[in-house]
């Protein structure tokens, strides 16, 4: 059984009082990975963070539940899931759980990034003792009040019972007793196989508000005396503003200011999270979005180059050239030289993909309110606390009193965990001194982007004269990142082995896009291992299960990073419920599997051909992620993530001519619509009792070389540079 | 500047604005009606759908000048409780990740049951190729509004 010490070093992990308004709360930290009791005595610090308390839990007289979560929804449906976790171990009925958007005013965010795939990971452990501890406290309560051992009692749906005297109590009843307690030293938690909510379907808890178009997001802040702030920015990456003329626009309605300014002053320590385009830009003020919108356009700017304008075709020349040249080697397993000289067979594939904008449906936005002695920022951010520290530098306040509220955010992707915008809207509400909204216009989102970088890749495979594959070597390059994952798979499965990176310099600014690097590598490792098996006259799956044999009985080399034993049972699972084996005439199909975030996946896609052209009509994906919190969720994720790697994969690409990015709207930046989505998705879930992991990013990568597999058996035609649907080799 | 008449979710407003603003940012900005939302300003991802006398329209290429005395319903005045069968339904297949686009899409959908009570596969993606759904919700979006011109 395990179990979790609630202290450490006398210090406790949670906090108990009577609720205002009657009932109980329990205070916990909500992202704080605690260990069990065992692995803690052998810890000799504890973070900080996991003493944060910065959620809690209210059981209130009549017996309703309100868990008061800090972590604003993305997309990922944490707000739900999470809760979930604690409602399990607190052993109550579901519909009686209500769950509010806590942290208001919290100053201090205990992870830095907040919402993402990761949090589930993060705070399994804090969610379960904050659930396990109420539990056992409501148990005391009741042992008190009955006179009986509490090792006789049991809880059942917010009721604590006791077998033997056929009593019974509901939690809303003991709560006020509960409050007088002491917080157990030690609390047991549930064995997985009496879950009753975790595993089950449980409807988004802002779904009736979602539906009702309630005010949610950052871009739906409104308040007193605010106006709406726009930004221009320089038109090319390696420009910026010489001088402006903004007299037309000064005199149009509505409009209250401009004024260039800097966002990054010189000399202010940044973040990872501070990556941007341009720290010096020019800001619109006014009373509404439409006039503020109309004046930006009769701003007239004049702009200085200061570094060089990049084109894609340079991009493109600049890989091939690295590709052709020697690279750091990241990895060596055997001979690789030695294996390729004597191969019978040599297969060699370059693959590219574009830079990619993570176009949000909410674009970018931030609210903020500067005063002489303090800032209230508020909007969506996964970085906070990053946020509030570069805020305060930049804004010369302290620390203590700059404040970050995170609300819903429409849609991530990575774009959100760089919070320019924030600190972009703090300064301005300071030169202005007005509180404002920053919203940038669906142009400004996309050509001022932390685009997912352009990358290419080159895959060699050794065969020897039995078609025993003996060797692989992987070189890749990108936009300031390679995209290569050296001790991932099929490291480990291979003998001799070799992988080369590399990166070209750029003034084009990069980030995260859901599951960076995986997004692009992933795709062209099972495309190619897709193209490898073939010449090996082998079936995808088996020659796949082949190598994880490989690396499960007698791995090569010491740093595998995966688990090739769920590696291979995604793949088996997947082979089973898709019915691989089965030939459906009409139906192509192709298969990838990945690993990313700590969750694997297999996914099989099914195309038909239709007036000539492939069309996806299936995807089918096999999951381990651990123990699944949220079913029909998890499904929805996953569904999500197959829809936007087909999508990307097909039709998306951001350009560039002279430092400018060609495509600005969604007019001529394509994303997959209603008709080019996959008409049926199935997913299925790996059983087992692994500490649950994300499900955000896995559920992308592999459906690309499931998609150019499938592609390939349809046409006959390899697909090596993304987007599949353009005519001609198209790259950032 | 100039007064316009505008008959929102059955109420009548006036609003002085200039004759070229969207109707995407009187809702937003001046009725603080905020559930349409604003994608692109270009009448190209639908999340500013709204419905003129029913039909959807897209709000941030409709000129508050164009409107006249025509009905508008935003997702607010969609249904009194929520009870909208597209509304049921979106909450049936637990359709939303990040939510932000579907206010556009029950609006398109809405509006598409009205005139076609029994879409078939193509009549939903023809009608819906306006909404882009970014977090790829398109599977469920389809589920649901089959469930809810069934329920009709
Ligand atoms: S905002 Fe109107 S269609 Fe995009
Ligand atoms: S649910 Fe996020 S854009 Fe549709």
């Amino acid at each position: 059984m395990t179990t979790f010490k609630t202290t450490y070093n006398r210090r406790a992990f949670l906090s108990a009082s009577a609720a205002t308004g009657g009932g109980f709360m329990l205070g916990f930290s909500w992202l704080a990975s605690c260990t069990a009791a065992e692995e803690q005595v052998a810890m000799l610090t504890m973070p900080e963070a996991w003493f944060d308390i910065n959620a809690f839990l209210k059981i209130g007289d009549n017996g309703i539940v309100t868990i008061y979560s800090p972590n604003p929804e993305i997309g990922q449906n944490v707000k739900t899931s999470m809760p979930m976790i604690v409602a399990e171990e607190l052993d109550v009925d579901w519909k009686n759980v209500i769950v509010e958007q806590a942290g208001l005013n919290t100053k201090k965010y205990t992870r830095q990034v907040a919402g993402g795939s990761q949090s589930i990971r993060a705070g399994w452990d804090s969610l379960r003792m904050a659930g396990a501890t109420a539990r056992r406290m409501l148990m005391e309560a009741a042992a008190k009040q009955w006179q009986v051992p509490v090792e006789e009692l049991t809880t059942d749906a917010g009721f604590v019972k006791h077998a033997g005297k056929n009593q019974s109590i509901g939690y809303g009843e003991l709560a006020a007793a509960a409050a007088g307690m002491s917080i157990p030293q030690e609390v047991a938690l549930k064995e997985a196989k009496d879950y009753k909510i975790i595993g089950t379907n449980v409807k988004n808890v802002d779904g009736p508000k979602i539906v009702t178009g309630q005010p949610l997001f950052g871009l739906d802040t409104q308040q007193e005396g605010m106006q709406i702030a726009m930004i221009i920015h320089p038109p090319a990456f390696g420009m910026k503003v010489k001088s402006i003329d903004d007299t037309a626009a000064r005199s149009m309605s509505g409009i209250t200011n401009v004024f260039t300014f800097t966002s990054y002053p010189e000399g202010i320590e940044k973040t990872w999270s501070d990556a941007n385009a341009f720290p010096e830009l020019v800001a619109v003020l006014g009373n509404t979005t439409w006039e503020v919108m109309k004046a930006k356009k009769a701003v007239k700017v004049e702009w200085e180059t200061i570094s060089k304008a990049e084109n894609t075709a340079d991009h493109i020349a600049g890989f091939e050239k690295t590709l052709s040249e020697k690279m750091e080697v990241a990895r060596r397993d055997g001979d690789p030289e030695k294996a390729f000289s004597a191969a019978a067979q040599v297969i060699e594939k370059t693959y590219s993909a574009p830079f990619l904008g993570q176009s949000t449906m909410e674009p970018m936005n931030f609210f903020a309110d500067v005063k002489a002695d303090s800032a209230e920022l508020s909007g969506p951010i996964q970085t906070p606390e990053n946020m509030r520290k570069t805020a305060a530098l930049a804004l010369g306040l302290p620390e203590d009193n700059v404040n970050v509220m995170m609300t819903r955010m429409g849609g991530g992707f990575g774009r959100r965990l760089y919070g320019h915008f924030g600190i972009e809207a703090a300064m301005i509400s300071q030169k202005a001194n007005v509180p404002v909204k920053l919203v940038y216009s669906r142009e400004d989102d996309m050509t001022q982007g932390t685009y997912r970088p352009a990358y290419m890749v080159t895959y060699r495979a050794a065969l020897d004269e039995n078609k025993n594959l003996t060797a692989i070597h992987i070189k890749g390059t990108g936009i300031r990142e390679s995209p290569v994952f050296e001790n991932r798979f099929p490291a480990g499965a291979v003998d001799n082995y070799l992988v080369e990176k590399t990166q070209l310099d750029s003034n084009i600014s990069t980030g995260a896009w859901r599951a960076p690097r995986s997004n692009f590598i992933a795709g062209a490792e099972q495309s190619f291992l897709d193209e490898v098996a073939e010449a090996m006259g082998k079936d995808p799956i088996d020659f796949r299960l082949e190598l994880f044999d490989r690396a499960i009985k007698n791995p090569v080399g010491e740093k595998n990073d995966y688990e090739a034993d769920r590696y291979a049972g995604v793949l088996k699972l997947i082979k089973e419920k898709a019915a691989w084996d089965k030939e459906t005439p009409g139906v192509h199909r192709g298969v990838a599997a990945y690993y990313c975030h700590n969750s694997y996946v297999a996914q099989i896609v099914d195309l038909v051909m239709e007036a000539g052209q492939p069309v996806v009509k299936k995807v089918w994906g096999a999951v381990d992620c651990g123990i699944v919190i949220n079913r029909d969720a998890a499904c929805n994720i996953m569904e999500g993530g197959a829809v936007d790697g087909i999508g990307h994969a097909l039709f998306s690409a951001i350009t560039f001519k002279d430092g400018k990015p060609e495509q600005e709207n969604f007019n001529n930046y394509r994303l997959i619509r209603h008709g080019e989505a996959p008409a049926e998705i199935e997913t299925f879930f790996v059983e087992n009792e692994v500490h649950p992991t994300g499900l955000g990013e896995p559920g992308l990568p592999p459906v690309v070389g499931a998609l150019a597999n499938a592609w390939y058996k349809a046409t006959g035609e390899r697909k090596y540079h993304q987007p599949f649907m353009a005519e001609q080799k198209v790259l950032g | 500047m100039a007064n316009f008449d505008l008959l929102v979710n059955k109420q009548k407003h006036q609003v002085d604005v200039d004759p070229d603003t969207p109707i995407l940012w009187v809702l937003r900005d001046h009725l603080n009606l905020v559930g349409t939302k604003y994608g692109c300003g270009i009448a190209q991802c639908g999340a500013c759908t709204i419905h003129l006398d029913g039909v959807a329209a897209r709000s941030c290429s409709v000129p508050v000048s164009s409107v006249g005395g025509k009905a508008i319903t935003t997702i607010e005045g969609l249904s009194a409780k929520a009870d909208h069968p597209v509304q049921k339904a979106w909450i049936e297949h637990d359709v939303p990740q990040c939510g932000y686009c579907q206010a556009g899409q029950i609006m398109s959908a809405s509006a598409l049951l009205k005139a076609n009570p029994n879409p078939s596969d193509e009549d939903i993606d023809v009608a819906m190729h306006g909404n882009i759904c970014r977090c790829g919700t398109y599977v469920r979006i389809k589920a649901a509004i089959k469930t809810a011109a069934m329920s009709k």
